[in-house]
């Protein structure tokens, strides 16, 4: 019972991280209607921004605002640079461009600040209020953190007319012009927006990952997984699935420890949290494409 | 008319040259990449891709060479080392070693970087007669001089190893249940492998569960809740750096105290005890046989001061946490070695018979006591290890060096 508990609350903490890499994802994929595949490596380079901040003297949370100031920069000269030059090409090429770009920020991470883990204060170290054996400080930190950003980009979406506007600017370029709004300055905004919420999540996961330039890519892959799971265009959603991968692959691996223990056979277990991940964004992709949450699809004439 | 004249001049001259009396060099023997004023070697490294983190072996060993050269270089002859990025892809390790013997002439392959990429390599460059010398990876299958008498190991085999942690746990901790966490591929395999022939049939049911990893995971949490609940009070932990900081972490956090033994490659005190905390480290066993440059004990030893002085004026700004720093000085000076020994007879042939003629040589960096010693049939130069174990901000030794022979 004490393991599946600790199994639980693993599960939630991993969670926590693929919820806000997630939202990284779900905030281009609105704002632009891309999937960025480099959205990992982008907050891993601004997560290096924060720590050489805190290096050089800042703490943690001023840190994090100049980095999310500079990575809202990154993100829009992205878009100017490199994004809007190819807005009329084939779908292929802009994803080869983001793969490319997933490269080049790990490349020059590597560059400049070498590949040896480095440690990453928590900002929570403090909390005592809250102690539990199950849930650290930083764990319970990343979650408010996590419902905060959610909670604020929902607002943004849902009662801002720019985030009303952006949404236009994504699904609709052609009539959202047409309605007088500026949609090029819309879409690199988005771009900027995901930048700023990738690195706060990079930020807030690095404590837990150790920062080094690979520090992120499995994590793409795992809240790629959680945003379909809740539906990539559906913020609240890519948070539930976040948990829900998270606590998923490690009831998989304890049910399957269990049985194992039981048995003596082996079927599933640790090593398979990796397929689960992948079953999960294909089966996804093949029987609910909207994600868990999404009602009855509307079709538009 | 002038210029013409100048080219006949300068003709005549060159045949003065080339017709140079034989004898002036009967003593010196040449195969291709080696001539009176240079030797040609050759390396592909991960510079790119998901290994890119060892990249930084091979800039040691570039800048080792230009140090190497700035004092008269090798037997007065220069080192010209070739070094293309192979992504850590066995396909393109194999068309750059290609390039590197067919086009670019080297004299011998070294140090390339990783079991799949020198796998890939391996019967090219025994088909081709080449050295493949002191191969980057701990597997076991590169000492076989009888069937690839072109190809020599460096460092203990992960095997040699882990074998070593299987016969102190026997003789060391009462009724072991041994937990194991691994990275699941050949690396985790062969640690593995080698640490259940260490324990023996009869004691293989000690292992009370194996978690694996992927590389991709975030953490490594569920599993090492995992391995405390399976009741173990050994800890056998095939991890790289980051997850061996996390798993040393994790432990301390749910208060899962057993006996820690941490598998060499996670021996760094910058990159995995410090971010896991020193709190939580004490008391991890390892088995090593280099220096950690970052330990205080070894501050003022000559050869890490060597190294230190030869980083702040090749590798300037490079980080000295970075464990690839170390290797590669130590690796590049075997190589240096070697050529040393070679003299003139620079054919390929008598290179292989240098590099498997080492007596006890203490390359820089090695701990005291161990050294490398190869012979006709030994083809594993490093295999001897001591054990340490974590205190304060130190490794402590203990017991004496431990040789396994690995034949």
């Amino acid at each position: 019972m004490e393991q599946l508990v600790q199994q639980l609350a693993a599960g939630l903490s991993n969670g926590a991280i693929y919820a806000l890499m997630a939202l990284a994802l779900v905030m281009i994929f609105v704002s632009t209607s891309h999937i960025n595949f480099a959205q990992g490596e982008m907050a891993m380079f601004s997560t290096y921004l924060a720590w050489a901040g805190m290096q050089s003297g800042l703490s943690f949370w001023p840190a994090l605002a100049v980095t999310v100031a500079a990575s809202f920069l990154i993100g829009i000269s992205v878009e100017r640079l490199v994004v809007r030059p190819l807005r009329d090409a084939p779908h292929l090429s802009i994803v080869v461009v983001f793969i490319a770009l997933l490269a080049i920020f790990h490349a020059f991470a590597g560059a400049i600040w070498g590949f040896a883990l480095k440690a990453v204060p928590s900002p929570f170290a403090d909390w005592t209020v809250v102690s539990n054996p199950y849930l650290g400080p930083h764990q319970l930190g990343m979650l408010a953190v996590t419902g905060m950003m959610l909670a604020a980009i929902l607002a943004f979406f849902r009662c801002t007319r720019l985030g009303l506007a952006m949404r236009a600017a994504a699904e609709n370029p052609t009539s959202a012009r047409l309605s007088g709004i500026p949609v090029d300055t819309l879409l690199a905004l988005g771009w900027g927006m995901a930048a700023g919420i990738g690195a706060v999540a990079g930020c807030l996961v690095a404590p837990v990952l150790y920062l080094e330039p690979g520090m992120m890519s499995g994590v793409l892959l795992y809240g790629f997984a959680a945003a379909l799971v809740g539906g990539i265009s559906n913020p609240a959603g890519a948070v539930a699935g976040g948990f829900i991968v998270g606590i998923v692959e490690n009831l998989v691996a304890f049910l399957g420890a269990r049985f194992e223990a039981a048995t003596g056979i082996y079927v599933f277990g640790t090593g398979e949290k990796l397929t689960l991940a992948l079953v999960i964004i294909v089966a996804m992709l093949v029987v609910k494409p909207g994600g868990l949450f999404s009602g009855h699809r509307r079709e538009r004439a | 008319m002038t210029s013409r004249s100048f080219r006949l001049q300068a003709l005549a001259v060159l045949a003065a040259v080339l017709s140079c009396p034989v004898w002036a060099r009967a003593e010196k023997s040449y195969d291709p990449g080696a001539s009176d004023t240079e030797i040609r070697i050759g390396n592909t490294s991960p510079y790119s891709g998901p290994a890119s983190a060892y990249g930084n072996i091979g800039r040691t060993i570039e800048a080792v060479f230009r140090m190497a050269n700035d004092a008269g270089g090798v037997n007065g002859r220069r080192l010209t080392f070739l070094t293309y990025d192979d992504a850590y892809a066995p396909p393109r390790a194999l068309e750059m070693t290609r390039r590197l013997v067919e086009e670019d002439n080297v004299l011998v392959v070294f140090q390339t970087l990783g079991t799949a990429p020198n796998s890939a390599i391996h019967r090219y460059l025994n088909t081709k007669q080449v050295p493949q010398l002191f191969v980057a990876s701990g597997a076991t299958k590169w000492g076989q001089p009888k069937a690839f008498p072109w190809t020599i190991g460096l460092q203990p085999s992960y095997a040699t190893e882990a074998a070593v942690y299987a016969r102190h746990i026997l003789a060391n901790v009462p009724e072991p249940r041994i937990g194991i966490l691994m990275q699941n591929d050949d690396y985790g395999r062969d640690y593995l492998a080698g640490f259940m022939a260490g324990l023996g049939e009869a004691n293989q049911r000690l292992v009370v569960l194996r978690a694996t990893y992927e590389t991709t995971d975030p953490t490594v949490d569920s599993q090492i809740i995992a391995l405390k609940g399976s009741g173990a009070n050994v800890f056998f932990n095939i991890t790289t750096p980051k997850f061996a900081a996390q798993a040393i972490r994790k432990a301390a956090e749910i208060g899962w105290r057993p006996a820690h033994y941490l598998n060499g490659v996670s021996a760094s005190f910058a990159t995995v005890f410090k971010p896991a905390g020193l709190d939580a480290s004490q008391g991890i066993i390892l088995a090593l046989y280099r220096k950690d440059v970052t330990d205080p004990q070894w501050h003022d030893a000559p050869d890490v001061q060597a190294w230190r002085a030869f980083m702040a004026r090749y590798m300037p700004g490079a980080d000295p946490a970075d464990d690839g720093h170390n290797y590669g000085y130590m690796a590049a000076h075997v190589l240096l070695e070697v050529l040393r020994k070679s003299g003139d007879d620079l054919t390929r042939a008598n290179i292989m018979r240098q590099a498997a003629s080492l007596k006890q040589f203490a390359a820089p960096l090695l701990l005291p006591g161990v050294t490398l010693t190869t012979g006709r049939d030994d083809f594993f130069p490093i295999e001897s290890v001591r054990l340490g174990r974590v205190k304060g901000q130190s490794f402590e030794l203990f017991g004496d060096v431990i040789s396994v022979e690995n034949r």
